[in-house]
């Protein structure tokens, strides 16, 4: 592990016309039948069922995780529930037993603008509740200034405290201005420790793109090469729909490889792509389209 | 577990008649002796239909009918009312686009993913382009100039973009005020005539467009042919050899697109995942059947070993296979002739002491195929180096500074295409700048537009086609 930025060398250069013509082609690839039957059901497993709004109560929550563990007759149960932290010991309970993980925000999300000694002490928080998984948010604030060490230091301080627990390292990609910028936040955040890093936090009008995740999937494969690590990839916002969520796992598949294909090492932040995913699993299944009636809105 | 792609077969259904007579004056007309010849499916081998042989009186025949054509009909209409017939064609090749580019992957084997978004696109982009120029011409000229158009037009092209490439010929040729013969290549002529019936449901004029199909021999007679104004032809380079030699002292006309074997050359700097999508699109667009392919890839000693670790890496991502297949991305190669040549030139290649590496997947057992491939540890006197493979092989040489990669980029016969990969901006201007070719492209590559002139240097032929300077060849 390392310790300071400056033993982190340059990251490489990227190009925004090849990048976004690559991202393009993902979208082209066709699954049908029980390859796309096959594609909805990992898509689902590797859902983050999020919620986190202001008007959050215990009881939405505890709505949410009932459709977490079974969204839909036959349907596999999704990676975890994301919920800011003071919400995570009703997640908790709601979800035991059931193998769904629950994810909690924290660092002062999502502007990530606070004293480091806050945003550990909203971290220990969620983990004394129960979390097991951490979305931090970087400070962009620092990164543009470009004091990279403050970014590298917190998700390492993060990380510290969280051990064994996982952590998602929200880089907000929107803010960030350009692939070279995420390129090397990808970098900063992976080598800090981050387990996994994540384009956005739904909070800001740009979300998670398919260039974007390509260009921090390129980061991941460059840290794997580097160090034999593997570590994930998760995109967030803006994936509403079966079609992207497929393009996402084809862009994976191509790029990373198999061996990224589980909820383990990818993630797709949602709320709303989760019925169109059970829409969609079950015309495949019965050859008809079905209706938003027919999928429970929680 | 890995994603299964399934096959995705595209579904549009395209009428193919059992038997394709020449478009000549508005009607459709068998040979002179009634000969034909079947046209097949190179992923399949089966015969699609069979086709007119055009002979020396076909090509007369068509001659006459567009001599005629144009002091009846196109050279006394008003420029805005040409233009009208221009866009008719081109909205009807976008109205039936699936179907065109059905019938370009069946015919030509070709991926449908690149018929569909690149050829049947571009056509179309091409007639609307030159459209806007019909009644406009006197502008493409310096001021105080008029322009008028030479008359008949006698084209002939290949079959690596067959209706792509007739479009390239005929948009502006009309659009310029001339009618035109056009000969489609011998394997390749459906899209070329489906063309033809669009121009007939267009009703365009009977004779401004006219398509005879066949082999060398129309080719042959429509250079030779006294009635022809303008002559351009799309091919190789021995081709194009003897057809300017077949018409020196007459007073043809001439542009000549012939054959490349382009540099792309990537710096240390570049941006390398990046790279390695622009040397992929370089060189395994339509097979490598693209005379503007990057074939040559030139990479800098120092990064050498990580973008071969990195290519060898992405062809295997590639999916070889039924060109009807959306998630094809390497087709059939386009005949039985064009698949020996490559691999007598890669068996040239490993012969001569280079190093083949080819994508691991299976083929399919019927129909020309071809996998990805790249040879490293290549020189310049190689053959696979000097010539135009016209496939999926790539050859790759190293140079150590930017004169060596312009000198070695300059050093054949060609002068078609060269990309340059770096992250500088002023590097990339300097490497554009001393490249002998037609066209750079700078940390992208093959990148089409109407409005963008494209052409060689050297035996990569002359004239332009594309933009206002693919306009003046076929003006007076």
């Amino acid at each position: 592990m390392l310790t300071s930025i400056r033993e982190i060398g340059p990251s490489p250069p990227l190009d925004a016309v090849m990048l976004e013509a690559r991202a393009a082609g993902f979208a082209k690839r066709s699954l049908k039948k029980a390859a796309k039957l096959a594609a909805i059901d990992l898509a689902i497993r590797c859902i983050d069922l999020t919620t986190l709004e202001g008007r959050d109560s215990p009881g939405r929550v505890r709505s949410l995780c009932a459709k977490a563990v079974a969204p839909a007759p036959g349907a596999p149960s999704v990676a975890a529930v994301c919920v800011y932290p003071n919400l995570v010991a009703t997640a908790k309970e709601a979800l035991a037993g059931s193998g769904v993980k629950v994810a909690s925000v924290a660092t002062a999300f999502p502007s990530g603008l606070s004293t480091l000694d806050v945003k550990l002490r909203d971290t220990q928080a969620a983990l004394d509740a129960g979390a097991d998984e951490i979305d931090m948010v970087i400070d962009r604030g620092a990164f543009l200034a470009g004091d990279e060490q403050t970014v590298f230091a917190e998700v390492a301080a993060v990380k510290r405290v969280c051990g064994d627990v996982h952590v998602k390292a929200i880089l907000e990609t929107g803010e960030l201005g350009s692939y070279d910028a995420i390129r090397r936040a990808s970098d900063i955040a992976l080598e800090a420790g981050a387990d996994t890093i994540k384009t956005s936090t739904g909070k800001i009008g740009t979300n998670a793109t398919l260039p974007t995740a390509l260009a921090m999937a390129e980061a991941i494969r460059a840290f794997e090469r580097r160090t034999g690590e593997r570590r994930g990839l998760k995109v967030a916002g803006g994936v509403r729909n079966t079609k992207l969520a497929i393009a996402y796992l084809v862009l994976i598949d191509e790029v990373l490889g198999d061996a990224w294909l589980s909820p383990d090492y990818f993630r797709i932040g949602a709320s709303a792509l989760l019925d169109d995913l059970l829409l969609q699993r079950e015309k495949e299944a019965t050859g008809r389209y079905g209706s938003f009636d027919y999928v429970s809105k929680d | 577990m890995g994603l299964a792609y399934a096959p995705s077969l595209e579904s549009t259904p395209v009428e193919i008649a059992p038997r394709y007579e020449h478009f000549i004056g508005g009607k459709w007309v068998p040979s002179e002796d009634g000969a034909t010849f079947p046209t097949i499916d190179p992923a399949t081998e089966e015969t699609l239909a069979d086709v007119a042989v055009g002979t020396p009186a076909d090509v007369d025949r068509a001659v006459r009918a567009a001599r005629k054509a144009y002091e009846k009909y196109w050279k006394p209409m008003k420029p805005a009312d040409r233009a009208k017939y221009v866009y008719r064609i081109a909205r009807a090749i976008t109205e039936r686009s699936r179907e065109l580019a059905v019938l370009e992957t069946k015919n030509g084997g070709k991926p449908i993913k690149e018929s569909r978004d690149f050829d049947v696109v571009q056509a179309a982009a091409h007639f609307f382009y030159y459209a806007g120029w019909a009644d406009k011409l006197d502008w493409a000229l310096r001021a105080g100039r008029t322009a008028a158009p030479l008359g008949v037009v006698g084209a002939i092209v290949p079959w690596n973009f067959p209706l792509l490439m007739a479009a390239w010929k005929i948009a502006p040729a009309i659009a310029a005020g001339n009618t035109i013969v056009l000969k489609p290549a011998e394997t390749t002529p459906l899209t070329a005539l489906a063309l033809a019936k669009i121009c007939e449901e267009a009703d365009l004029p009977p004779g401004v467009v006219n398509i005879v199909t066949g082999d060398g021999l129309a080719g042959a007679a429509l250079t030779a042919h006294p009635g022809v104004d303008k002559l351009a032809f799309t091919g190789s380079t021995e081709v194009g050899k003897i057809i300017a030699r077949t018409i020196a002292g007459s007073n043809k006309r001439l542009t000549l697109e012939l054959g490349g074997k382009a540099a792309n050359i990537v710096f240390a700097d570049a941006p390398l995942d990046q790279a390695i999508e622009g040397i992929v699109s370089g060189i395994y667009f339509n097979q490598g059947h693209v005379c503007c392919a990057g074939s040559r890839l030139l990479v800098q000693e120092n990064v050498h070993d990580e973008v071969v670790e990195r290519l060898r890496e992405r062809i295997e991502t590639l999916r070889i296979g039924n060109p009807l297949d959306k998630n094809t991305d390497i087709g059939a190669i386009n005949s039985r002739a064009q698949l020996d040549k490559i691999r007598a030139l890669v068996k040239s290649g490993i012969e001569e002491g280079a190093t083949y590496v080819e994508q691991q997947c299976a083929l399919p057992e019927r129909g020309f195929f071809h996998r990805a491939s790249f040879f490293t540890g290549v020189s310049q006197t190689h053959r696979i180096a000097r010539e135009e493979i016209f496939g999926p092989v790539l050859s790759i040489l190293t140079f150590r500074t930017a004169d060596e990669a312009i000198e070695k980029a300059n050093n054949t016969p060609y002068g078609l295409s060269a990309g340059v990969w770096t992250d500088k901006g002023a590097k990339s201007m300097y490497v554009a700048q001393r490249l002998r070719a037609g066209v750079v492209w700078c940390s992208t590559f093959n990148q089409f537009d109407p409005s963008s002139p494209f052409g060689g240097y050297r035996e990569s032929g002359f004239g332009r086609e594309g933009g206002v300077a693919g306009l003046l060849p076929y003006l007076e």
